[in-house]
């Protein structure tokens, strides 16, 4: 698959724009996933994506044949997560007024936390509670944990990507671990 | 050992998958006496699988779709440049073609009026150029569209193109060398296209040879 994506890689480089089409549908999936995950909101996860995709296209001349391909694009779209992350910010705030919803703040969309969440937590239910307790991280040990343990990269790998040393990639991915191990020792 | 520091170090080095020999033994031999370590390091491990098990999205349908059309669209100028980027020898010699052959039309389109090189001291009669008796034409004479006729002499090579060397005395028994003047140098005429795109071809490059030199 690796040689695959190198051959249209060499394509689109010569200016074949079509190539291009089977590496998006190749990473498609793992790329929407990490900016879902990351933004934690499918509207959003498309656009950032979407735009990660074609940024690689457009900067397709700067990509270094001999590095892996998907680290180079992963860090295309963590930087464009990140970047979002940073802008929106100050107006997401959960006890803001929804608009059109009459005095609805975000706190009602939240499901009700009141439960323990140690009895009957099955399957769908299960799911979406460690999705949640994920997506409570903060981003920082958020994005590593999802490289390291959904998208099988290695330290050095995730070290690329993020363009931080290694220490700190095992620093992060040993205090996501951690919090996390807090958060769902109960299930 | 110290089940806060030591210990739990030792656990993340044992799940990043960079821990020594000895530092495993170590562990071991702490594990097997220390229950509140073995529930954390069974805890984390289970984190980890807890977190790989979570489904994996899928990418809306049109994904691909959408991510295609807002692909920039090449403008034309980029592709041909690129093209001839990619082809630098092909490139050459289609620019060396093209000043060739405009070069060589619009000299042809110069017209049918007779022009000398070096018109100082000759006689033109109509179409015909005269070298007269008595004059030395000092370097290279060249003679478009009118015939030549040499009774003097000329210092050097002699071109005609579409025109003839007059040889009025031609029946002369003395022969050639007595009715022609002197040219002491080459005669060449030249009055076909061939001939004429041949001639310029050989002028160019002995004019990027002579830059050369």
């Amino acid at each position: 698959m690796e040689l695959m994506i190198r051959e249209k890689i060499k394509q689109v480089k010569k200016g074949n724009q079509a190539a291009y089409e089977d590496v998006v549908m190749f990473y498609q999936d793992k790329i929407y996933q990490h900016c879902l995950r990351m933004l934690g909101n499918t509207h959003e996860a498309e656009d950032i994506a979407q735009e990660a995709f074609i940024r690689a296209y457009v900067n397709i001349h700067s990509y270094d044949d001999r590095r892996k391909f998907s680290t180079w694009l992963y860090r295309i779209a963590t930087n464009l997560t990140i970047d979002r992350l940073r802008k929106r910010k100050p107006d997401y705030y959960l006890d803001a007024e929804v608009k059109g919803t009459d005095g609805l703040d975000m706190y009602s969309q939240l499901a009700a936390d009141d439960r323990l969440p140690d009895d009957e937590l099955e399957g769908r239910e299960l799911q979406s509670y460690i999705q949640k307790q994920i997506a409570e991280l903060p981003p920082k040990y958020r994005g590593i944990i999802m490289l390291r343990y959904l998208e099988d990269f290695s330290l050095q790998e995730i070290s690329d990507i993020l363009d931080i040393p290694i220490g700190t990639v095992k620093t992060r991915i040993h205090r996501g671990r951690e919090a996390l191990r807090k958060k769902l020792r109960h299930v | 050992m110290d089940c806060n520091k030591e210990a739990l170090s030792l656990m993340h080095k044992h799940l990043d998958g960079d821990i020594t020999r000895e530092e495993e033994s170590s562990l071991k031999t702490h594990l097997e006496g220390c229950l509140e370590c073995q529930k954390h390091l069974h805890e984390l491990k289970r984190t980890i699988t807890l977190i790989q098990s979570t489904e994996s999205v899928k990418t809306p349908d049109d994904f691909t779709q959408k991510v295609m059309q807002q692909l920039p669209i090449e403008k034309k100028h980029v592709k041909y440049l690129r093209w001839f980027r990619m082809h630098p020898a092909l490139t050459a010699a289609a620019i060396f073609f093209i000043f060739m052959f405009t070069g060589l039309f619009s000299a042809w389109e110069q017209g049918t009026k007779l022009t000398v090189s070096n018109p100082d001291n000759l006689i033109i009669k109509g179409d015909t150029v005269i070298v007269p008796e008595g004059v030395t034409v000092k370097g290279d004479l060249v003679v478009h569209n009118g015939n030549l006729k040499i009774d003097g002499v000329v210092d050097g090579n002699v071109t005609l193109i579409n025109g003839t060397l007059i040889d009025e005395d031609g029946l002369d028994s003395d022969g050639l060398m007595a009715s022609v003047g002197e040219v002491n140098g080459e005669l060449k005429e030249v009055d076909r296209i061939f001939e004429w795109v041949w001639y310029h071809i050989q002028n160019l490059f002995k004019g990027i040879f002579s830059i050369g030199e």
